[in-house]
C-alpha cells in the first residue's frame, strides 16, 4: 500500500508566503488557552506511554527469563503505517497478547493496541489498567479507526474465547476465524494482515477444567481452572509455567482490493481468512516439528 | 429578505444563548422566541413568546410568523432538571409537536436544527472508543432520558423522510462545560471532592459552550442538513479532568454505587443513572463530520475543561457575577414604546 506518513495533512499555512502569514488576523485570545491544557499522556485510546514503559519494566526480566521469548521473522511486522496482527490464541489465561505487544514495542519501537473483548472493561481497576495498557475493545469502528485513520499496529485473536476455552487435549488446533471479521477490516482500512504463530502458551497454562461463571460475573465466558493454578495457588492467575514461548512472524498478507468499501465479497473475505488460518495452522505444525522441549524449545 | 427564525426554550440556557448570537447576525430579520419562563439573558430585538411545554399554539405562531428555521434548542439532557413526566411531555410531545408545525401543509418552514445530545450513545463497556454518527448504541436503553432523546430523534428522522425539501440538522453534542453552563458534571466539579467510581478512570469527551452556539449558528448559515456529532477534540481521564481543576477525588463504591451517591444530592449534586455509567465507562464521539462540512472548533475537550478551570478561579475571587433577570414590562418599552429610537426601524417602515 502506498505509504502515508502521519500528520502530513496537517500544516495549513504550508503554502502560504510569510507575508501572508503576518496579515492574517490574530487568534482568538481564548485558543490560547489550550496550550498545556494536557496533564497526562493518556490518548484517546485510553493508552497511556508512561504506564507503558512502567509495565515493560516490569513485565522484561519475566518475558526474558520466565518465558524466553523467542521472536523469528520479526522484520517482517511494518515498521511503518497501519497493519493488523493476528495470532493464535493459546492457554486458559492467555500471555500471547502480552507477549507480542511487549516484543514489539521493545523491539521496534512502535505501540501496539490490543483488540480483545470488552468483559474487561467492566472490571473496577483491571479496566483502567488494561486500557491504560494499550487494551482497546474489539469493535469494528475501533480497528478501523486505529488501522486506516491512525495507522497503528493492532493485534486481534480471530479465534475469539473459543481458543482459549480449548481442552489440553485440543492444543494448537487452531478454531474457527470469526466470521472473518479481521480480513474485512483489513481490507476496508488498507493495511496488511501480519499472521503470528506462537507456541509456549498452550503447555503454560494448560486448562484443567472450567467453571460457571458465577452471578456478578456473569459476562465472563466462564472460570478457568488452570494446571499452573493448582500448583501456584491463586499466584497461577497471573503466573504461568515456564514454557519457552516462540513466535514466527508469517509473511504480510496484502489484499488487492480497493479500500473504502462499504461492503466487501463475503465469500472472498471467508477465503482470505481461510488462507490465512491454514498458513497459521501449517507453520504452528512447522514449529512444533523442531520443537525438541516444551520447557527449552 | 433576511431569515426568520424561531427558537424554542428561550428561557433555558440554550434558547436565549442561541438568540443572543442571531442578534448579532444582521442576515437574520426576525427572532422569535417560545418558552415557558423568560428569557435569562438579555434580548434587543428578540420577540418572547410564553408557551406550555408541549408548544401546543406552535402551528398558530409558525403560520403567523412565516418563518423559514426552526431551532429546537429545548431538549431535555439533564434528567436532574425534570421528572419522568415532564422529559416525557418536553422531549417526545413537544417536538412532536413541533415537527407536525413545521411540517403542516403550506408551511414556510425550510430549515429545521434539533439540539440532542451523544447520551442516545449510551456509556457501557461494549461501546466503540469513538461513536460515529451511524454506529448504532451498543448496549440497551436503560435511562429515562436517553429513552426521550432518542423518541424525539425518531420523530426528527421521521420528519426528515416525510419533508424531502425540509433540511433537518440532528446535533449531538457532547458533555458541555463553559464558564456559565451548571450541569451534575459541572456541579460535580465544584465540590471540594470531586466523585468518582473507584477503580474506574473513565475518558470523557467535553465541548465548549460558545462552541455549541457557534455550531448551532454554523449549520443554520451553511444549511447543512443530517446528522452531527458536535465534541472537541479529544478525550481524557476524570482524573485528569479533576486535576485541570486543581481537585482531588471522592471514590465512591463500584458495587451499590447509586446507593452510596444518594446522599450527594443533599449537597445539591444529584448523580443520574447515566451520569454514572459515564463515569464508569466514558464516551467518545468522531467529530469529523461536521469538520468535513467546514466548521472550526475553538475548543479541544481538554481545552474547554481548562477554560472552565478558569471561569471557576476567577468566580472564587470575586464571588459570582451578576444575573439577569426578565422584566416584561420593561422589555415592552424597549421594543415597542414609540419614544425609543430605532436605528433599525429606518428603513422598515
Amino acid at each position: 500500500m502506498p505509504s502515508t506518513p502521519q500528520g502530513t495533512s496537517q500544516g495549513t499555512s504550508q503554502g502560504a508566503s510569510p507575508s501572508a502569514a503576518l496579515v492574517r488576523a490574530p487568534l482568538p485570545e481564548r485558543v490560547a488557552t489550550e496550550r498545556g491544557a494536557r496533564r497526562s499522556d493518556v490518548d484517546g485510546w485510553g493508552r497511556s506511554e508512561a504506564a507503558r514503559a512502567f509495565a515493560r519494566g516490569l513485565y522484561d526480566p519475566f518475558y526474558r527469563h520466565w518465558l524466553r521469548v523467542e521472536w523469528d521473522g520479526l522484520e517482517r511486522v511494518p515498521t511503518t503505517g497501519g497493519a493488523l496482527l493476528v495470532a493464535n490464541h493459546s492457554g486458559a489465561v492467555p500471555s500471547d497478547a502480552l507477549v507480542i505487544m511487549h516484543g514489539i514495542e521493545t523491539q521496534l519501537r512502535r505501540a501496539v493496541y490490543g483488540m480483545a473483548d470488552d468483559f474487561f472493561r467492566a472490571v473496577p481497576v483491571v479496566g483502567t489498567l488494561w486500557s491504560r495498557l494499550g487494551g482497546v475493545v474489539a469493535h469494528p469502528d475501533n480497528a478501523y479507526r486505529l488501522l486506516h485513520d491512525e495507522q497503528q499496529l493492532a493485534v486481534a485473536f480471530p479465534e475469539g474465547t473459543k481458543a482459549t476455552g480449548k481442552r489440553y487435549a485440543e492444543r494448537y488446533r487452531l478454531r474457527r476465524f470469526g466470521r472473518g471479521g479481521f480480513v474485512e477490516i483489513a481490507m476496508r482500512a488498507g493495511v496488511p494482515v501480519v499472521p503470528i504463530a506462537v507456541i509456549g502458551g498452550e503447555e503454560a497454562m494448560p486448562l484443567v477444567t472450567k467453571l460457571p461463571a458465577p452471578g456478578p460475573l456473569a459476562r465472563l465466558p466462564y472460570i478457568p481452572i488452570t494446571a499452573n493454578m493448582l500448583v501456584f495457588g491463586p499466584l497461577g492467575i497471573v503466573l504461568p509455567f515456564p514454557a519457552k514461548f516462540q513466535l514466527r512472524v508469517l509473511e504480510p498478507v496484502h489484499f488487492d482490493v480497493d479500500p473504502g468499501q462499504e461492503r466487501y465479497s463475503k465469500s472472498r473475505v471467508m477465503e482470505e481468512a481461510e488462507a490465512i488460518r491454514a498458513s497459521m495452522q501449517a507453520t504452528i505444525y512447522d514449529m512444533l516439528r523442531d520443537r525438541r522441549s516444551v520447557w527449552f524449545g | 429578505m433576511g431569515r426568520r427564525v424561531l427558537v424554542t426554550g428561550l428561557g433555558s440556557f440554550w434558547g436565549g444563548r442561541v438568540a443572543q448570537a442571531l442578534e448579532a447576525d444582521p442576515t437574520v430579520d426576525v427572532i422569535i422566541g417560545l418558552g415557558t419562563d423568560g428569557p435569562t439573558v438579555p434580548l434587543e430585538r428578540t420577540e418572547f413568546v410564553p408557551a406550555d411545554h408541549s408548544y401546543s399554539i406552535l402551528s398558530r405562531i409558525v403560520k403567523a410568523t412565516r418563518v423559514d428555521t426552526v431551532l429546537h434548542t429545548f431538549l431535555v439532557v439533564d434528567s436532574t432538571r425534570a421528572s419522568g413526566q415532564q422529559l416525557h411531555e418536553q422531549n417526545v410531545i413537544g417536538t412532536m409537536n413541533l415537527l407536525a408545525a413545521a411540517g403542516a401543509p403550506g408551511s414556510s418552514v425550510r430549515h429545521v436544527v434539533v439540539k440532542s445530545s451523544t447520551l442516545v450513545y449510551g456509556s457501557s463497556s461494549r461501546d466503540p472508543t469513538w461513536y460515529g454518527e451511524d454506529t448504532p448504541r451498543a448496549a440497551p436503553v436503560r435511562t429515562r432520558i436517553e429513552r426521550s432523546l432518542l423518541e424525539a430523534e425518531s420523530y426528527v428522522h421521521d420528519f426528515a423522510t416525510d419533508n424531502p425539501h425540509v433540511a433537518v440538522t440532528l446535533m449531538r453534542f457532547a458533555n458541555v462545560v463553559g464558564t456559565d453552563i451548571v450541569t451534575p458534571i459541572t456541579k460535580a466539579l465544584r465540590l471540594p471532592l470531586v466523585p468518582c467510581i473507584f477503580g474506574f478512570d473513565p475518558q470523557l469527551q467535553f465541548v465548549e459552550e460558545d462552541d455549541v452556539v457557534r455550531s448551532i449558528e454554523f449549520v443554520m448559515r451553511e444549511g447543512a442538513g443530517g446528522v452531527f456529532n458536535v465534541a472537541g477534540d479529544g478525550r481524557l481521564p476524570w482524573t485528569e479532568v479533576a486535576s485541570i481543576c486543581d481537585k482531588r477525588l471522592a471514590p465512591m463504591p463500584p458495587i451499590a454505587t447509586r446507593l452510596a451517591t444518594a446522599p450527594l444530592a443533599l449537597l445539591g449534586v444529584e448523580l443520574p443513572p447515566e451520569l454514572l455509567d459515564l463515569l464508569r465507562f466514558g464516551r467518545g464521539v468522531d467529530n469529523s463530520r461536521l469538520k468535513a462540512e467546514g466548521f472550526a472548533y475553538r475548543y479541544s475537550s481538554a481545552g474547554a475543561v481548562e477554560n472552565f478551570a478558569r471561569a471557576e478561579r476567577l468566580q472564587r475571587s470575586v464571588g459570582p457575577l451578576g444575573t439577569y433577570r426578565y422584566e416584561h414590562d420593561v422589555e415592552q418599552f424597549f421594543r415597542h414604546s414609540p419614544s425609543v429610537v430605532r436605528e433599525s426601524e429606518v428603513d422598515i417602515r
